[in-house]
């Protein structure tokens, strides 16, 4: 198996001559992206039946066995209308808008490693790049806010605006304390550290992960990620029942869905960023049983479930709330856990050495 | 101690977890869905739908152009002309209900001194131009036609309560 597949490659190696590097990257890159695209299009229709579940109801499934059809007939749907433009929109930069929301939330995929070794690109500052790449999102919305021209997209930009930069800080201080830890800003290097400890030793690894020493960081960034991604109970920038859809109320077609897709690719990889700083990547969670990819899958799963679960119990959170949680609660919580850490660190009780 | 207990269950986000296990809890509850063209719900003997002009089980049309529905409908949904028949009785020669102005209340049955006009079990129709909710005569007896089983079966079953 594996001397076949380098067989291919060398051959493939010999068509392509000088350009083979680049071509070998396009494929890898399509390898991840189109996997993910899959994900995103079934955590759509995930959603829809888990969130119909706990309303006691079905959820889809009419198209196809289970339903399972459905997000393909949505994306047809979707391909096939009209792309609207409004005549008062600023129509360079109405398109840049869910260009950038997509592309932002793909590009970040670079650096994720999904198991020993699966990384397109592993650089060591791969948490800043991620960070960045997430930060640009942002403009996407503000962006689509803007061009549009209207009034309720405009709404949605200015709090966009103020809760993704809130809640980014509270993100950042909480990674803080993870790459105090770990002593790296590589995301494989940070799974690495949380397989090393007394508890693995054990063959109980779930336990040296870092969501159990950094426990109110691993709530503080689950929280923030689900802010960052503006899904309920944080959903003020889309606020269906205030502001109707928020920067997509004057998107239709191809383009509406670009946002739709960016939003849910940044879930997927909040979830894996959760899953790689607190719950130990691809680890096996007990000793008994191999490290491998399956583990992310499973863990990922899991957080994107939890994402659902919280939008199908609570109700959205007032804007002020929004800031008070992300400024009065979660800044201070994570300026003191940065200074329990660190004092942790120098102590003799240290666990990370 | 109090203030300070409110202070810890936010913090633990007791409240929130409390919440998700409600949720969590109604996930593997059973689902209530009607899956609506191969299931129903059931009906009662007094439902409510289409109306229907009836016959008497000899053939001779029940109505009598009394016109006590007309006069009773709040919608102004029933039009109705008289006149006389060749063997000498009254009986309508125009008797319309305009489905887009009906209420469905049932009044009109619950007027009929003859059990003539009644409203049957019978709610999935529709029309696809505008003139085609405008129900004439001909068609209600169609209707009743159609329907007169179900229809004398739900009247005797509602019969001791009337």
């Amino acid at each position: 198996m594996e001397a076949q597949f380098l067989q291919i490659v060398q051959m493939l190696q010999g068509f392509f001559g000088p350009v083979w590097p680049l071509v070998y990257t396009l494929l890898k890159i399509v390898g991840i992206i189109l996997p993910l695209l899959l994900c995103v299009a079934y955590l759509t229709l995930a959603e829809r039946k888990v969130i119909g579940a706990m309303q006691v109801r079905l959820g889809p499934n009419v198209v196809g066995p289970w339903g399972l059809l459905q997000p393909i007939a949505d994306g047809l749907k979707l391909v096939f209308k009209e792309i609207i433009v409004p005549t008062q929109a600023s129509k360079g930069i109405y398109f840049v808008g869910p260009a950038l929301a997509f592309a932002t939330a793909l590009a970040a995929w670079a650096v994720v490693p999904f198991s020993e070794g699966w990384v397109l690109a592993n650089v060591d500052a791969g948490v800043l790049y991620i960070l960045a790449i997430t930060s640009v999102g942002i403009y996407s919305i503000i962006i689509a806010g803007w061009a549009s021209n209207s009034k309720y997209p405009f709404f949605a930009a200015m709090r966009s605006a103020s809760q993704m930069v809130s809640y980014e800080i509270a993100m950042g201080f909480a990674l803080v304390c993870v790459l105090m830890v770990s002593a790296s800003l590589n995301l494989s290097d940070i799974v690495h550290v949380q397989g090393k400890g007394r508890f693995v030793d054990m063959g109980l690894g779930f336990l040296s992960w870092n969501w159990l020493p950094l426990l109110p960081m691993f709530l503080v960034f689950l929280i923030s990620g689900i802010a960052e991604t503006n899904r309920a109970p944080f959903d003020v920038v889309e606020g269906e029942s205030e502001i109707v859809a928020g920067h997509m109320v004057e998107y239709s077609g191809m383009a509406f869905a670009l946002f739709f897709l960016g939003e849910y690719s940044a879930m997927i990889l909040v979830s894996v960023m959760t899953t790689i700083f607190f719950l130990g990547g691809w680890l096996s969670p007990v000793g008994f049983l191999p490290d491998s990819f399956v583990w992310l899958a499973a863990k990922t799963s899991f957080v994107l479930f939890l994402f659902l679960w919280f939008r199908a119990t609570f109700p959205r959170y007032r804007y002020d709330q929004i800031m008070r949680l992300g400024w009065k609660i979660f800044v201070p919580l994570c300026m003191f856990w940065v200074l329990v850490v660190g004092i942790w660190m120098m102590s003799p009780l240290n666990i990370w050495k | 101690m109090g203030a300070m207990k409110e202070f810890l269950n936010s913090l633990l986000l007791k409240e929130l977890f409390q919440g998700l296990v409600v949720t969590g809890r109604y996930m593997f509850a059973r689902k209530i869905t009607i899956q609506y063209p191969e299931e129903k719900t059931p009906q009662s003997n007094r439902f409510r739908g289409l109306h229907a002009l009836r016959r008497y089980p000899n053939g001779e049309e029940r109505c009598i152009a009394c016109k006590l529905c007309e006069a009773v409908c709040p919608a102004l949904a029933i039009t109705i002309e008289s006149g006389e028949r060749d063997d000498g009785s009254r009986r309508t020669t125009r008797y319309d209900i305009d489905l887009t102005k009906c209420i469905f209340c049932g009044y009109c049955e619950e007027a009929c001194p003859v059990d003539a006009i009644v409203l049957t079990r019978e709610f999935e129709y529709h029309g696809e131009v505008r003139g085609d909710l405008y129900y004439t005569k001909q068609m209600l007896l169609a209707v009743g036609e159609r329907n007169e089983a179900q229809i004398a079966k739900d009247r005797e079953q509602d019969a001791p309560y009337r």
